[in-house]
């Protein structure tokens, strides 16, 4: 029973942060049409800039929030210097430009980095907390709290403000938007902010459990659309459900199956999920059949 | 009169490949030369795939190491020659690939990128996690196919990397001799009609799942075949034939060329394949320059560079 639990833990831990790279492909997939397969970098810059600025000298708070920034700003440059100018391109090419700007950014980073494993410490210690029979790391509790938080945050974003409103807009009709006065460039340019600043975030919380290297991004644009997809894609509670179900899978994988197959859990829901339920468990939006 | 475009492309594609040697200083140069040709039979594949068809793969590689792992595991196991080993290999594929490819081609592009990345992962997992059978991360030696040995016995004599530059060269034109005949085949032709429209082409009764099933299949083939042309000749595997990075070499070298013609897809492979032996300070910066190179690409040349050279020469810019 403890070991159920401590899989559990472990597996909202993980969840949570693929619940993370999930909302950051669904605000651009709404806004846009664009599946960004660089949003798994983002997880990577978040921790890796927070990791250099730390050891630079910041405080950890500032070193953070440096990343969260910087990764948004390069979010906002991959949007304006690469997205932009191939408005109206075949998902194709749209494809193979977002994969581009993440080889591109990964090969940045092990320029900048190098290609050791890095990490700094924990927000609040590493004492653990012992709950019947299981424990969990301080830092995993700020990891699901931010998931949670970041979650509840958009969902206000989205329903009382009127930026966020004209995203909605934007991402159910762009040609209404516009022609109601919404400017369509200005929302995905917000959306490529906020989804790279949100994976930014994911990163940081993370770094100090997982660490991080310039190469763990693919890895977790994967999962983060494995878990979009069982959500139910472009759909942000899917993107919460399907992230954190997705860590549990993975964790129960890896704890009664097999530790080296855990990352095979993404790869097999994937296909099971366009075998029996194409438009997800919350499939508010059919996905478009051929 | 004028030449049709297979013609054209075979006319242009095998007198570079005999030519070519007159240049070569050393034998190191027949072996880079043999890499290109088998980067050019993936990209072949590759063309049918995403030129013809429309769609993408970014687990192409995972074929390629079913394909260079059968040449290894078959003749150990089961006392299969090798180079039969390679026909099953590319059996085994197209299988796995109807399979995978079944549920996913449905769906539209994204859902097939993600799949097959997930796909090519699978296969790498299994090749470095299963060291009973594959020998893990090490990877294991392939038993000498013998081709040399019958070469020579019916006269012809050659140095071993001069031996695969002709035959990489001969199974590259084969194949894509094949992919221009299917260019113009009735289902090329149906491809086409997929890839410029979806919905025209489903209209004029095109079974648009049928066929990008069928593009998804050969271009698998195309795969595993490089994959144990790699086996074959290093007489050596390791999980790497099957690495992420593979597939998207693959795809790069593709669009870089111009995936609307295979001519197009084999520049880009010479031109992917042959920088990193000229620029030796590129590794570091390969993944820097592969990621540049497949957004730049993308946004201003569409067409890839072949095509957009070729405008120029014809004088139609833009």
């Amino acid at each position: 029973m403890s070991e159920l639990l401590q899989f559990l833990f472990s597996g909202l831990t993980v969840g949570a942060v693929y619940a993370l790279v999930a909302l950051g492909f669904t605000i651009i997939y709404n806004a846009s049409d664009v599946v960004n397969f660089a949003q798994g970098e983002f997880v990577m810059l978040g921790g890796m800039i927070t990791v250099f600025t730390y050891a630079a000298g910041l405080p950890l708070p500032l070193a953070a929030l440096v990343a969260i920034v910087a990764t948004a700003a390069i979010g906002v440059a991959l949007n304006k210097l690469a997205i932009e100018p191939a408005r109206g391109a075949p998902v194709v090419s749209l494809i193979i430009i977002t994969i581009g700007a993440s080889i591109f950014l990964r090969g940045v980073a092990q320029v900048l980095f190098g290609k050791q494993i890095h990490r700094f410490p924990s927000f609040s210690g590493d004492a653990p907390f012992r709950i019947g029979g299981a424990t969990i790391l301080p830092q995993s509790l700020w990891v699901i709290a931010g998931g949670i938080a970041v979650f509840f945050a958009l969902y206000l974003f989205f329903t009382r403000t009127l930026t966020g409103k004209a995203v909605l807009a934007t991402s159910n009709n762009r040609l209404a938007a516009q022609l109601v006065g919404i400017n369509t460039n200005w929302v995905m340019t917000l959306s490529f902010a906020l989804s790279a600043g949100i994976g930014a975030l994911a990163g940081v919380l993370i770094t100090p459990i997982t660490n991080t290297s310039y190469d763990v991004g693919i890895a977790l644009a994967l999962k983060g659309f494995a878990a979009a997809m069982l959500g139910g894609m472009g759909n942000p509670k899917g993107a919460l459900v399907g992230g954190i179900l997705l860590g549990i899978i993975e964790a129960m994988t890896a704890g009664y199956l097999s530790s080296q197959y855990k990352d095979a859990a993404a790869f097999v829901i994937i296909l099971l999920v366009l075998f029996v339920m194409p438009q997800g468990l919350f499939g508010a939006k059919q996905t478009e059949r051929v | 009169m004028r030449l049709s475009h297979k013609s054209a492309t075979l006319l242009v594609l095998i007198p570079l490949i005999v030519l070519a040697p007159i240049f070569f200083p050393s034998s190191f140069y027949y072996r880079v030369g043999s890499l290109i040709f088998i980067n050019g039979l993936a990209v072949t594949g590759m063309v049918i795939l995403i030129g013809y068809a429309g769609q993408i793969s970014l687990g192409h590689a995972g074929f390629a190491g079913i394909g260079a792992y059968s040449c290894a595991l078959m003749p150990v196991h089961w006392g299969i020659p090798p180079v039969l080993a390679a026909v099953l290999g590319a059996a085994i594929s197209a299988v796995l690939a109807w399979l995978v490819g079944r549920p996913i081609l449905r769906l539209k592009g994204y859902y097939l990128a993600v799949a097959t990345l997930g796909f090519g992962i699978l296969v790498y997992m299994v090749l470095t996690n299963e060291t009973w059978l594959t020998g893990g991360p090490d990877g294991m030696t392939v038993t000498d196919s013998g081709l040399r040995d019958l070469a020579e016995s019916v006269g012809i004599d050659l140095k071993n990397s001069q031996f695969w530059y002709w035959l990489c060269a001969i199974v590259l034109v084969v194949g894509v001799w094949l992919a221009l005949n299917l260019q113009d085949s009735p289902t090329g032709r149906a491809l086409r009609a997929v890839h410029g429209s979806e919905v025209a082409a489903r209209t004029v009764g095109v079974d648009v799942a049928k066929y990008k099933l069928q593009a998804f299949v050969i271009s698998a083939v195309y795969a595993s075949a490089a994959g144990s042309m790699v086996a074959l000749q290093n007489e050596f595997v390791t999980p790497d034939v099957a690495g992420y990075m593979h597939s998207i070499e693959w795809v790069t070298m593709t669009v870089l060329g111009g995936a609307g013609s295979v001519l197009g897809a084999i520049f880009g492979a010479v031109i992917l394949t042959t920088l990193p032996q000229v620029l030796t300070a590129f590794a570091e910066y390969e993944q820097l320059l592969l990621g540049l190179i497949m957004m730049l690409v993308m946004i201003f040349m569409r067409d890839g560079l072949l095509p957009s050279i070729m405008k120029r020469i014809r004088g139609k810019d833009e």
